[in-house]
């Protein structure tokens, strides 16, 4: 069974970015980036996959410049077998992005496709459950545990309040949360046997998909900072002041 | 043209959440249904047509809809959407599993967990971990978004719209709801609770989180929250996380107890109206963002504030 990780390269999650003094976009410039964090825990469960020997094969994808390489090499030195960079300079939006890797499926055939439940930059969480949809194929979100049994995959999944189980058939689209694993540390000599793993590079133009950009981004900002509070020295003195907010302590 | 709004709900009850996306819909001035996709519709029906401001409400039914799948709801959703323009349902787990499927097999994009409507195709919501909000603009024909229901107060009810039949094809094959496990809690949910108290990682275990944490929330009438540390500590269930990965909450008043404030916290719970930190280091990024900050032992002074309420 081949499995197919699609991985984001974004702004490490420590970070607090800045807005650019003209509010055109955030200020990335020398910031520190890597994978983002639950693209991670899909990489790391398509390896425990390849460990139980349900998964043969791990091709990992990601889009963008050529710096995205990075987070492909980190892909392949936890266990990926071989990583593809879709390359373009453009911003993709979510849809635009689950357009490419609609084709870079139609290419592959992977059994499964496994990518994070959200990116930690645009907070968008949509791209797997639309990849889903432009393949007609079944999807799970937000896995915390995942079962490979023939055909079908069993998805526990987080929701509100608790979690659902679904039972998907094969070729699916999964999406991964925290909790499905914890990822693996990358050690420096797998990282250097990484080097020598193909890492394929593809043009955007070259899988002819057809992109709109319908979504633009006008401005950005800096949200309102909460007022200073201030410090209290004990509990009398705190229930004194929430005493002052009207109705929120009997 | 017409707005849509697709409602969650249990199977009998609405989620409150539903009434906060009526209110955003007004902003397009134009008529407002609600799809009610239920095995057993008639209630909920009735509940979604009580609310001001819609004006019919569309009932699809099928045995299958006891336990929705996203492949369902999206066949029955997307032959509807060509009588509408806008496709909007509250932010939760429920929605943003759903309509990222409807925008896709619709051919557009969509706009996720939006704060602030600012005119029929314009947009401002919260990127990395909210702490920058970016203004987004679509000229997509059909406008899809999922909105934080926190940010729109809810419409009233008193209203009788009607109610209307619509097709709900079969669910499809390749997707099966298998089983569900709700963590049972006598306590207000999360996203609805006037007060909220979390617990971070310095309770420093499961148990001194249920002892420290549980008795001020049941004084208070009051959600439990956790910050992610705590959650990947194991000391509270996955749930609970307020933050950027998971609850936003905007309570009336948010007691952080043994939380260091971490960017992606932060993004959970800054809108809530008061926030209370209680924290042993006096440098916590959570006392940049409290209104009243309180160094001190938790262990100590949380015991003490249950007792003195």
């Amino acid at each position: 069974m081949k499995v197919l990780v699609a991985i984001k390269r974004v702004v490490d999650y420590n970070i607090q970015v800045r807005v650019k003094a003209d509010g055109s976009n955030v200020d990335i410039d020398g910031v520190k980036m890597g994978i983002n964090p639950f693209d991670e825990n899909a990489i790391e469960e398509a390896i425990r996959l390849k460990e139980k020997g349900i998964v043969s094969e791990i091709v990992a994808v990601t889009i963008g410049g050529a710096a995205n390489q990075d987070i492909l090499r980190h892909a392949l030195a936890m266990g990926a077998d071989r990583a593809m960079l879709v390359e373009t300079q453009e911003t993709l939006h979510s849809l635009s992005v689950a357009k490419v890797l609609k084709a870079v499926v139609e290419r592959e055939q992977p059994n499964l496709v496994l990518l994070g439940k959200q990116a930690i930059d645009d907070d968008a969480g949509q791209t797997g459950q639309m990849l889903a949809a432009l393949l007609k194929l079944p999807q799970a979100t937000y896995a915390s545990q995942l079962t490979i049994e023939g055909n079908q995959a069993t998805v526990v999944r987080e929701i509100d309040g608790g979690t659902e189980t679904l039972a998907v058939s094969l070729p699916a689209v999964i999406t991964a949360d925290l909790r499905l694993n914890e990822p693996r540390y990358v050690k420096l000599p797998n990282l250097m046997m990484a080097r020598k793993k193909p890492l394929e590079n593809v043009p955007l133009d070259s899988l002819n998909v057809s992109l709109t950009h319908n979504v633009q981004q006008l401005k950005v900002a800096t949200p309102p900072a909460r007022p200073a509070g201030i410090m209290v020295k004990d509990v009398n003195e705190l229930l004194s002041k929430l005493r002052t907010h009207e109705g929120i302590i009997g | 043209m017409r707005t849509l709004i697709i409602a969650e709900h249990n199977g009998q009850h609405l989620n409150e959440q539903v009434a906060r996306a009526v209110t955003a819909a007004q902003q397009w001035q134009q008529p407002v249904d609600v799809l009610i996709a239920a095995a057993q519709p008639d209630a909920l029906a009735a509940q979604a047509a009580a609310l001001q401001g819609i004006s019919s409400v569309l009932v699809a039914s099928d045995a299958a809809l006891q336990h929705p799948t996203a492949e369902h709801l999206a066949e029955i959703i997307v032959p509807l959407a060509a009588n509408y323009n806008v496709v909007l349902a509250a932010h939760s787990a429920f929605s943003k599993n759903v309509l990222p499927r409807v925008a896709a097999l619709l051919d557009v994009n969509m706009l996720s967990d939006v704060l602030e409507i600012v005119n029929t195709n314009t947009y401002v919501r919260g990127i990395y971990a909210g702490n920058v909000l970016a203004t987004v603009q679509s000229s997509d024909a059909t406008q899809v978004l999922t909105v934080r229901g926190s940010k729109f107060a809810a419409a009233a009810t008193g209203n009788a719209a009607g109610i209307t039949t619509v097709a709900a094809p079969a669910a499809p094959v390749g997707s099966r709801w298998v089983a569900e496990a709700f963590n049972k809690s006598e306590r207000p949910a999360l996203t609805a609770a006037k007060v909220v108290v979390s617990g971070g990682r310095a309770l420093g275990s499961a148990d001194a989180f249920a002892q420290v944490i549980a008795p001020l929330a049941d004084k208070l009438h009051a959600a439990i929250g956790a910050s992610r540390a705590a959650v990947d500590a194991g000391y509270a269930p996955n749930d609970l996380q307020v933050g950027q990965t998971g609850v936003v909450v905007a309570p009336e008043l948010y007691i952080a107890v043994g939380i260091s404030g971490a960017i992606q916290h932060a993004y959970g719970m800054k809108d809530s109206k008061v926030v209370v930190a209680i924290n042993q280091d006096p440098e916590a990024q959570i006392f940049k963002i409290a209104d009243y900050g309180l160094v001190a032992d938790l262990f100590e002074v949380v015991p003490q504030l249950t007792a003195a309420l």
